[in-house]
């Protein structure tokens, strides 16, 4: 009672004030279905391609050759695209060199990056600030840049049409934005813990590995799946230097494999791809704070 | 009194000690700068034998004649600058770079505005599939586009055609063909801006809002007296990463059109591969891919300029 009454002590001499909020209030509310409407209309244009994708890995080649049926739509569902896929020809063998790669990919990545990290972020050495400085420089590189001289570097090397030449490539993309990311995650890290592990006699590999790497876990973790990602979806070096098809991967293996000159089995092109998609899509579920705090250190940390 | 021993006796130990320091402590620097310095090796030896080394390589490389076995200096650069079809891929790759990236932060600022909007449970649901484009690799994602776009399959024709408008040559149509690998791009590349935007909005302190709201600023006010200066650094930042690596983009335009109709929407990076590996140009392509420098390097010099004064920012 006497709360009520207080309160509209309050509000009494703010009475023009009170009815603005109630404007306020009903402004607040078309924004939001404003914003429910827009956020709808891009759902839809966002999600539409993976949606297809999905419909027309279901269809049979009779039905996605029937141009009186919606399109959009799978009549009669069947998993004979996958089941193509799985046990003829050779996209196992792709999917396979893409997790080869991708996985040797990381663990180089993740080694070179926290080592220099660790000696960038704690270490003042001689150029250790250029160093860093080029180290963000390097990420900013495109790999097209790149391509041609490294298309004779591979070829002299003999690794041209040699999967474990994208192991030697794939590190150029990586290792530059982890390095940079767990510079800004191990320079986060209060001096005073290292001085603590160094007065109880630690040397510099037990700080790295007992302090550094399980304080700075998220971190290591945001970087190890940007360097997932990103491995398993480069595509240029691949196309650059895998010819033939057991030594491809995903990326350019779907479409190499399923268009035979004018015919293209769009089924099983679109089953492909939509497994080829799977890993990246499952960890985002999983993982997705990670995946976005990867995706934004870049400019907000170091 | 306990407390007071612990606090006190670090105290005397570094005087105890002070008599070694010298040249322990020079010795410790010494160990401490040589295996940090064996620590970059690894880093030191992909960056310089895997980028800067390859760079230098490709300004030479570009220097020869067609077969390597001659140098002619810039001859390759005057001839590509010559040629009416490189000018167009300059002109295209400006166009794509430009307008991809202008339609990419407008969507993504409006995106990261509505999402941030709205009440936080919400948020994490529809920013989870407004995400899903960035995460499917664009090699991939492409191929759907492809498949939308295709001449006779077209799924997208075949809603125009029961709204009553005729179909559209997506790819075979200089016109069209622009417009869709910029679509593509833009699809892809939109949600990247989007979860930049949203994390620089959700950093802007309410206060300032409320400081805004109490001077009696409109929702516009707010946004461009608040909002916007706030957000200047990453919005810069994003710009011109997106700038960079659009301008270098290779998947999109490789798969979905491969630079025709008529070579109209060759970008730097596909004809390059077009001229060096297809048709073993190698010096030719080179130059190609080396006419992106200026641009990359222009560009990259404003990155690292925004990111460093942002990292100051944050810590000071």
């Amino acid at each position: 009672m006497s709360v009520t009454a207080a309160a509209e002590a309050t509000a009494a001499p703010a009475a023009p004030l009170y009815r603005k909020v109630g404007s306020i209030r009903r402004e607040r509310r078309w924004a939001l279905i404003g914003a429910y409407v827009a956020l709808a209309v891009f759902v839809v244009f966002f999600l539409t391609p993976p949606f297809h994708m999905l419909m027309t890995s279901l269809k049979s080649s009779a039905e996605i050759a029937d141009l009186s049926n919606n399109p959009w739509i799978v009549q009669s569902p069947t998993l004979e695209n996958y089941w193509a896929l799985l046990n003829h020809g050779s996209y196992p063998r792709h999917f396979l060199n893409s997790v080869i790669v991708t996985l040797s990919t990381v663990a180089i990545t993740m080694v070179i990056s926290l080592l220099a990290a660790f000696a960038l972020a704690r270490m003042r050495f001689w150029g250790s600030a250029t160093l860093a400085t080029g180290v963000f420089l390097t990420y900013l590189v495109p790999e097209t840049l790149l391509f041609i001289p490294l298309f004779q570097t591979i070829g002299s090397l003999g690794l041209y049409n040699n999967l474990w030449a994208m192991v030697l490539l794939y590190p150029t993309i990586t290792v530059p934005f982890c390095t940079w990311i767990m510079i800004g995650y191990f320079s986060s890290i209060p001096k005073e813990l290292d001085e603590a592990a160094l007065i109880d006699g630690a040397n510099h590999f037990q700080m790295l590995w007992k302090i550094f790497i399980p304080v700075a876990l998220p971190g290591i973790l945001a970087a190890t799946i940007f360097a997932f990602t990103v491995s398993w979806a480069q595509f240029l070096y691949p196309m650059v230097f895998l010819v033939s098809s057991e030594q491809m991967v995903l990326t350019v293996g779907i479409v190499s494999d399923l268009i035979r000159g004018d015919t293209f089995q769009w089924g099983m092109i679109m089953a492909g791809a939509i497994m080829a998609a799977l890993p990246p899509l499952l960890i985002y579920a999983f993982l997705m704070d990670y995946y976005i705090a990867g995706l934004t250190a870049g400019a907000t940390k170091g | 009194m306990a407390d007071g021993n612990v606090l006190a006796a670090p105290a005397p130990a570094p005087a105890a000690v002070a008599p070694a320091r010298p040249g322990a402590l020079r010795r410790l620097a010494r160990r401490r700068s040589t295996l940090a310095f064996v620590l970059t090796v690894p880093l030191l030896t992909v960056i310089g034998g895997l980028v800067v080394w390859p760079f230098f390589y490709a300004i030479y490389l570009s220097m020869l004649n067609k077969r390597m076995t001659r140098f002619v200096g810039l001859d390759n650069f005057a001839f590509l600058l010559s040629r009416e079809t490189f000018q167009l891929v300059i002109m295209q790759s400006v166009i794509f770079a430009v307008g991809a990236v202008v339609a990419k932060a407008l969507i993504g600022f409006i995106l990261a505005h509505v999402l941030h909007a709205l009440p936080a449970k919400g948020q994490r649901k529809w920013r989870g599939m407004l995400l899903v484009p960035w995460v499917i690799p664009p090699a991939i994602s492409t191929l759907a586009w492809w498949w939308l776009f295709d001449p006779s399959y077209s799924a997208i024709n075949w809603m125009l055609m029961g709204i009553g408008a005729p179909p559209v040559a997506w790819l075979g149509e200089p016109g069209w063909a622009r417009f869709a690998v910029i679509l593509v791009n833009v699809w892809y590349g939109a949600p990247f801006f989007m979860i930049m935007y949203l994390a620089a909005l959700k950093s802007v302190p309410d206060q300032l809002y409320e400081a805004a709201a109490i001077d009696g600023a409109t929702g516009w006010q707010k946004l461009r007296y608040v909002t916007v200066p706030m957000m200047k650094n990453i919005i810069a930042i994003t710009v011109l990463f997106s700038l960079i690596v659009t301008f270098a983009n290779f998947d999109i335009v490789r798969i979905l059109t491969n630079g025709g109709p008529q070579d109209r929407t060759h970008i730097f990076g596909t004809y390059a591969f077009q001229v060096g590996i297809q048709s073993g140009d190698i010096p030719l392509g080179a130059a190609v891919s080396l006419f992106m420098f200026p641009v990359l390097a222009l560009l990259a010099v404003f990155v690292l300029r925004d990111v460093t004064r942002r990292s100051r920012e944050m810590a000071g």
